[in-house]
């Protein structure tokens, strides 16, 4: 040891890495981790680019902030986008504009913090059903799980946020509907849409406290809840696929160091610069088309981000049902808006015990991941789930899909509510029968691996690395 | 790592990985100056005034070579490379269990003695709830109470109707399939108040279905759509029904803006109208219901919170 260490030059980094040792003695424990195993499935990287995105969000965000004003107050517009000169508008929206016409790559952090946002969600969700269609939610993973939907709802809420921030007429458009939802709630929701808002909408504090929101209270439960997502995923080590050497007690993969931190590094890399792409060329929410929001205007085609679809087609899809039941009213927006969806986000919360119930059926530990052919029920449920969502998805947008379809609006809505009872039954038992032959047509690797390990008596196929 | 003269097979084996990664290290080299020519590109574009395209694009480069250069790397140059660690139970064992519980007993009863500890366990957990609950009060703070500011608007008996600019309005310059929007005298851009003057065709207008009387062939209608509060912004005067953009709400203006189709559950409420002295519009009360989307009393009482029957001129 000693001998190659004097053969070795001591650079400065050697030096610094002597000097912490000697303060925190980090090689000791660090040693460890330098083999921590990675698995080396792509799949296990969606949400590696949801968390590049949320740097990307953070880096960008900031610089956002340093330009932008919230405040209601109007102003005179004077900069040099001509068709709103001399127009009275919020100084939030002048301070919009000033960012994206004046502020020397302004308009670039403001459309690549746009992309990211879309993409943030995007790769959420794509990591959520890794998870859910090869069982990684089961136990011991269940609390991660929990903290994973938790995470979804932040990034919902930091998107409709930040959306209605610029107080262009699209955004204030959808605040208005994201208040008038609030204000439904029966007895607590006039008195809750008063203290967001600070007042009747549009209050003048309106635009202030979700300043606020987006750029203190939700990142802060972001980088909370993701510090502790990551926590435990290290804690825990990651699930693996089945192969020859994976098993229920190890974990089998790229070491951390180097591969892994090559690949990470990588993806990032590739994350921030599709995400650059992206704001560069390709323009996103051009807010000085839409103009100041003014509360007695509007304009049609209006659709929120995509993330938001879902709750759009929902209150599209509702029958007029308004009923006033012992003196309380019950607006058409509470049930699709507040019931549906607290149905389907107590059901996502709710997951892993409903699985270990009716569908795994098993309270054991898992760390071997199921395909989703492993279990056909799970996929059925999955595929069902999915396909409700895309119709009402669809239905976000129905005026635009019957107007291009030169097909009645009525129509179009029923034909969709009809889809959400038929379609999802139909895809979740295709699934299910595909899983199912799928399953007869082969010996899955885990039976594989329980056949071979019949066949050598139980012997251990690989040579484990201590921890 | 083998001491041994590798042999002919073994030889062309090893050949063959070091050419590999030779050809890997140069794509990563190449990649890398390709970021930085990008990135000093960047800072030339950005000093030389920006351009919102060029910038990404050049960012695009700058990362994809960081990325291609490392991917190159991890896969090419260290190839690939498989490790396994063990994983232990998530979970102490019994013996580590017991140990913490009697630490845990034994600490505590020597703070604590004997049975005052649960009395002096659940007083704490009773202050503990009640400061928390007092910290929560103060969010009252962020607002004012709804009360009964939700069934009431700026309009009253009396008050002139006026156009976007401030114009009062006399019937005859409303002429049929004519739409505007309409506020009450000196309260121009009230979200609250903001309704539409609709000229209906001839003999369209049903009188029996209105709620609240009106002049002519004009019928107002509070503008704010009865679903998710936005405007009601679209009028298909060929069979006279608004139609809100947001969710497709449709209210038939001849039938006392019933609900015709789409999700919103009641109609839009209507604003009694009459004509002043001068000849000009004025309402003679307030809406005939709340206004906006619905909420859960907007039934109770309504008479009188909406002021009405006191104020019929």
């Amino acid at each position: 040891m000693s001998a190659t260490q004097t053969r070795r030059r001591q650079s400065a980094i050697d030096n610094l890495a002597r000097w912490l040792d000697q303060r925190l003695d980090l090689a000791s424990g660090s040693k460890k981790y330098l083999n921590k195993a990675f698995p080396a499935h792509w799949s296990f990287l969606l949400g590696e680019v949801a968390l590049f995105s949320l740097v990307v969000l953070l880096f960008t965000g900031t610089f956002l902030a340093l330009f932008y004003t919230p405040d209601a107050r109007t102003v005179i517009y004077d900069g040099p986008y001509a068709p709103l000169q001399g127009a009275e508008i919020s100084a939030a929206y002048n301070s919009t504009l000033r960012l994206s016409f004046e502020v020397r790559a302004g308009l670039l952090m403001r459309q690549i913090h746009h992309w990211a946002a879309l993409v943030f969600v995007a790769a959420i969700v794509a990591h959520m059903l890794r998870v859910f269609f090869t069982g990684a939610f089961r136990k011991p993973r269940e609390l991660n799980w929990v903290i994973g939907v938790g995470l979804l709802l932040l990034a919902f809420a930091a998107g409709f946020t930040g959306y209605s921030l610029p107080d262009d007429l699209l955004s204030g458009t959808g605040l208005r509907i994201g208040y008038s939802v609030v204000l439904g709630i029966p007895f607590i929701g006039p008195l809750l849409g008063f203290l967001l808002l600070g007042g009747e909408y549009p209050g003048t504090d309106t635009i202030s406290r979700l300043h606020i929101a987006h750029v203190m209270l939700i990142p802060a439960g972001l980088l909370g809840l993701l510090g502790a997502h990551l926590a435990i995923l290290i804690r825990q080590k990651h699930t693996h696929k089945p192969s020859k050497l994976a098993r229920e007690d190890n974990v089998v993969g790229e070491p951390l160091f180097p591969s892994q931190t090559l690949t990470t590094l990588s993806l990032g890399a590739f994350t921030i610069a599709v995400l650059s792409l992206l704001g560069g060329l390709f323009e996103i929410n051009p807010v000085w088309l839409y103009g100041t929001y003014e509360p007695y205007e509007v304009f049609a085609p209006a659709q929120p981000d995509w993330y938001m679809g879902w709750t759009e087609g929902l209150v599209r899809l509702w029958p007029a049902w308004e009923w006033t039941v012992f003196g309380v009213t019950i607006p058409s927006t509470l049930l699709p808006a507040v019931g549906i969806g607290g149905v389907i986000f107590t059901t996502m919360f709710l997951w892993p015990w409903i699985d270990k119930k009716w569908v795994g059926r098993d309270d054991l530990e898992h760390h071997l991941l199921e395909r989703p052919r492993d279990n056909p029920l799970r996929t059925g449920i999955g595929v069902a789930a999915l396909t409700l969502m895309a119709v009402i998805f669809v239905a976000g947008s129905n005026d635009v899909i019957a107007s291009n379809l030169t097909m009645g609006l009525q129509t179009l809505t029923n034909v969709l509510r009809v889809a959400c009872f038929v379609l999802p039954p139909i895809a979740g038992w295709l699934a299910y029968r595909m899983a199912r032959s799928l399953q007869a047509s082969e010996v899955s690797p885990l039976e594989q691996k329980a056949q071979a390990a019949d066949a050598s008596g139980g012997a251990k196929t690989s040579e484990a690395e201590p921890r | 790592m083998a001491s041994a003269e590798p042999t002919g097979a073994q030889a062309e084996a090893w050949r063959r990985q070091r050419e590999q990664q030779d050809r890997g290290a140069r794509v990563a080299a190449i990649s890398f100056v390709v970021a930085i020519i990008a990135a000093f590109g960047l800072m030339a574009v950005y000093i030389s005034g920006g351009q919102t395209q060029l910038e990404g694009l050049l960012l695009f480069i700058a990362f994809g070579g960081v990325g291609t250069g490392l991917g190159v790397w991890g896969k090419k140059v260290v190839g690939p490379k498989i490790v396994v660690e063990e994983r232990f139970p998530h979970r102490s064992t019994e013996q580590d269990r017991d140990e913490f519980e009697a630490a845990y007993e034994e600490s505590l009863g020597e703070a604590i003695i004997g049975g005052r500890r649960r009395f002096l366990l659940r007083l704490l957990a009773g202050a503990g709830a009640s400061l928390g609950l007092a910290l929560l009060v103060p969010l009252r703070s962020l607002g004012p109470g709804p009360g009964g500011v939700m069934f009431v608007t700026e309009w009253e008996a009396g008050r002139r109707l006026v156009d976007a600019n401030g114009n009062p309005i006399r019937p005859e310059d409303v002429g049929a399939d004519e739409v505007r929007t309409v506020f009450p005298a000196d309260a121009v851009g009230d979200a609250k108040a903001q309704a539409l003057l609709i000229g209906t065709r001839p003999d369209q207008l049903v009188l029996d279905e209105l709620a609240a009387e009106t002049v002519d062939t004009l019928v107002c209608y509070s503008k704010i759509c009865t679903h998710a509060g936005c405007p009601v912004g679209l009028y298909r005067a060929s069979v006279g029904e608004l139609i809100c953009p947001c969710h497709q709400s449709t209210f038939d203006v001849n039938q006392g803006a019933e609900v015709v189709s789409g999700p919103a559950g009641r109609p839009l409420p209507q604003l009694p109208l009459g004509i002043d002295d001068e000849g000009y519009l004025v309402a003679t009360g307030g809406f005939t219901a709340p206004v906006g989307p619905s909420f859960w009393n907007m039934t109770r009482d309504v008479e009188s919170r909406l002021g009405r029957g006191t104020q019929e001129s």
